[in-house]
């Protein structure tokens, strides 16, 4: 099988000429010689099958960043028949340098100059013809966004992967790599020669939409007011869909899977349903939430506000180790934890990337949300119940500052931020279907499993030994709610908590359906019978150790893929839950101690 | 000859010399910056935050720190 490799620099649109090439077959995996995973795809070229990789987009073949050196061990460890390389046709007098290095390794390449219109409004003309005559190789214009002169450059292609010559040599193309090059006066003498780049720019628009959004003070009013606008069109979007699926599978169960366990031994029914299908249930809650916020963040992406976003928040997110970007993902997480650990994968470096990682999981996402209505609205009073929610918000984000401050020092980010500020472009709407198609699929793919074991295994300590009732002290659940009871007593947390809390690990959404089963009772009835059993200190301990510790199995699972680090995940786990024993500890006993 | 960190808001300047480790100096180059080439300041975020900075047709975020790192003659013509 042929192998085509893409390459470009960041913000090319690479990412679009492969999902349009590619279609929506792609599929990630892993490759020799590096640790991430590339997205790859089978295409037709030629009648032959060849495999599209496509390489993380890098600024330089001989840089020193995580991305660089991915595609210099891949170039190193893979042998590959042609390499597509894709330049922003605006940029062309400082891009042109990947090419010359790609050049110097004698790769086989074809050069498309991607956004040949906004090249064509800047004034920028490229004399596509004489500059192929002198890299030796093809060069064409294309829109990757919209398809124009896609055609004649994968005819381009075709004809160089129907010459079969011999695929290059991995190891001379890693001698290669080692000598050093000098690559910029060949670069200048060939954009003087062929290309003509007005000095002052036509179009302002970029400019124009800066000046408000970029405002010295209207800057960061008018992000939060646009954050808050994203997220509740997520969340108002997403709670009806969330509901309405949650219907679905419930009718489904009721109406098809209860009958056809009805006659099988209760075990395996309680197994098959209680177990095995809430686990599914669970990971599918999440799917219309990471669509929505997938592709809504594909539309900030892709529309150069990101990078904005950064620029307003870095000042006071260095000082916490963590970079402007990291700020959109933590805000992301008081939604829900999952697609903002998955947003994450903007962040280029890995030290950095991991401190966000630790810190979003102690965001207060939508589910502990309910947790806490539910325990502010049985213990509190109406007048105190938004204080005492707002106070959860503010412990929410001092765990995150303090969780920043005390790791930055373990996760140092060594990459200088420098990041550059595309124009404002409009994104099309196969580009965020495409975007919101892949990163569902991913996240189905790879949490199913992991939630579903979980779920059973939760199951199982809640329901045996089966002489006794689901969830009751005499369960394995209740006997290690009884085992942690020194642990837990400290913090005013009696055994049925502890059972609930048990749960709780699973996802925050069953914590209040845990309590109800563990106190028989539902709705005011529990509520009532709470009241009577606990006070408003252990209600707020209680809360507090929900609010801190691992956030829900999806989480955790997130966690481990996108860390590709058990150790990472581990940590994140001890680090939460050793963080909510000590502010429960601390309250609990403080406001005993002052004599509540 | 001063500091790109000490230039003003909308104030030229052509880059004289970059004095920056081999990681910083690659990724500098790479997005444009080098020894002749005039740039501007377009703003800077509040409470000290990164400068954006044009240099032809390329715009670019960094931090005073880095931008610390690159020495600006203001009077090149």
């Amino acid at each position: 099988m042929k192998r085509i490799a893409l390459l470009g620099m960041p913000n090319t649109g690479k990412s679009t000429l492969f999902n349009r090439i590619s279609g929506a077959s792609a599929r990630v995996g892993n490759w020799p010689g590096i640790t991430v995973d590339l997205m790859s795809a089978k295409i037709l070229i030629g009648g032959h099958i060849a495999e599209l990789i496509d390489l993380p987009g890098i600024y330089d073949l001989h840089g020193f960043s995580e991305d660089e050196q991915v595609v210099r061990h891949f170039l190193a460890s893979n042998a590959v028949d042609l390499v597509i390389i894709l330049l922003n046709s605006s940029q062309i007098d400082r891009q042109l340098s990947l090419v010359l290095q790609i050049k110097k390794l004698q790769l086989p390449s074809v050069l498309a100059l991607n956004m040949a219109d906004e090249a064509k409004q800047t004034g920028i003309t490229i004399d596509t013809v004489s500059l192929a005559k002198d890299l030796k190789m093809p060069v064409l214009q294309i829109s990757a966004k919209y398809g124009d002169g896609l055609p004649k450059a994968l005819q381009a292609a075709t004809a160089i992967i129907n010459q079969n010559q011999p695929a290059s040599d991995p190891q001379l193309i890693s001698k290669l790599l080692q000598e050093d090059n000098k690559i910029e006066q060949e670069m200048d003498a060939l954009i003087q020669h062929h290309v003509q780049i007005p000095t002052t720019f036509t179009d302002n628009t970029t400019d124009k939409l800066d000046k408000i959004l970029l405002h010295k003070w209207l800057g960061l009013p008018l992000f939060f007011a646009a954050m808050f606008m994203l997220f509740q069109f997520i969340f108002s979007v997403g709670k009806p869909l969330q509901d309405g699926l949650a219907w679905v599978l419930l009718l489904l169960r009721t109406s098809i899977l209860e009958p056809i366990f009805a006659s099988s031994p209760a075990w395996l029914s309680g197994l098959m349903l209680d177990g095995v299908y809430n686990g599914v249930s669970t990971v599918a809650a999440f799917v219309p939430i990471i669509v929505l916020f997938f592709l809504v963040m594909a539309m900030v992406e892709d529309s150069g506000y990101l990078s904005r976003a950064a620029f307003l928040m870095d000042a006071l997110m260095a000082r916490m180790g963590l970079d402007g970007r990291g700020f959109v993902m933590m805000l992301m997480g008081f939604g829900c934890n999952v697609p903002a650990l998955m947003g994450t994968r903007i962040m280029r470096s890995r030290p950095m990337r991991l401190l966000t990682m630790l810190v979003i999981p102690l965001s207060l996402c939508s589910a502990r949300l309910q947790v806490f209505i539910f325990m502010i609205t049985a213990l509190f009073t109406a007048k105190q119940a938004p204080f005492i929610l707002f106070s959860l918000y503010v412990m929410s984000f001092l765990t995150m500052f303090l969780t920043a401050l005390l790791f930055q020092g373990q996760y140092k980010n060594s990459e200088p931020f420098i990041l550059e500020l595309p124009p404002y472009r409009f994104p099309t709407l196969r580009q965020i279907v495409l975007r919101g198609w892949q990163e569902v699929k991913h996240f189905l793919t790879r949490a199913s499993k992991f939630i579903v074991i979980g779920v059973v295994l939760v199951w199982a300590l809640t329901n045996f030994p089966s002489n006794v009732p689901p969830a009751s002290i005499g369960t394995f659940a209740g006997q290690i709610g009884v085992l942690f009871a020194p642990i837990l007593d400290p913090l005013g947390i009696n055994s049925q908590l502890a059972i609930a809390l048990i749960f709780g690990f699973v996802a925050k959404e069953i914590v209040v359906g845990a309590l109800a089963v563990i106190y028989g009772l539902q709705g005011d009835a529990l509520m009532t019978q709470m009241a009577t059993q606990i006070d408003w200190v252990q209600a707020m301990s209680f809360m507090l150790f929900t609010l801190i510790y691992t956030p829900c199995l999806s989480t955790i699972a997130t966690l481990k893929n996108e860390s590709k680090s058990s150790a990472f995940m581990w940590l994140s786990i001890a680090w939460s839950l050793a963080l909510a024993w000590v502010v429960s500890f601390v309250f609990y006993q403080g406001a005993r101690w002052l004599g509540w | 000859m001063q500091l790109l960190s000490q230039l003003k808001i909308g104030q030229q300047a052509v880059i004289s010399a970059i004095e920056a480790d081999e990681i910083l100096f690659h990724r500098l180059s790479a997005l444009g910056f080098r020894v002749g080439k005039p740039l501007s300041i377009i703003r800077q975020a509040n409470f000290n935050g990164p400068l954006q900075v044009r240099l032809g047709t390329t715009d670019v975020i960094l931090r005073s720190a880095e931008a610390a790192r690159i020495r600006i003659n203001t009077h090149a013509n």
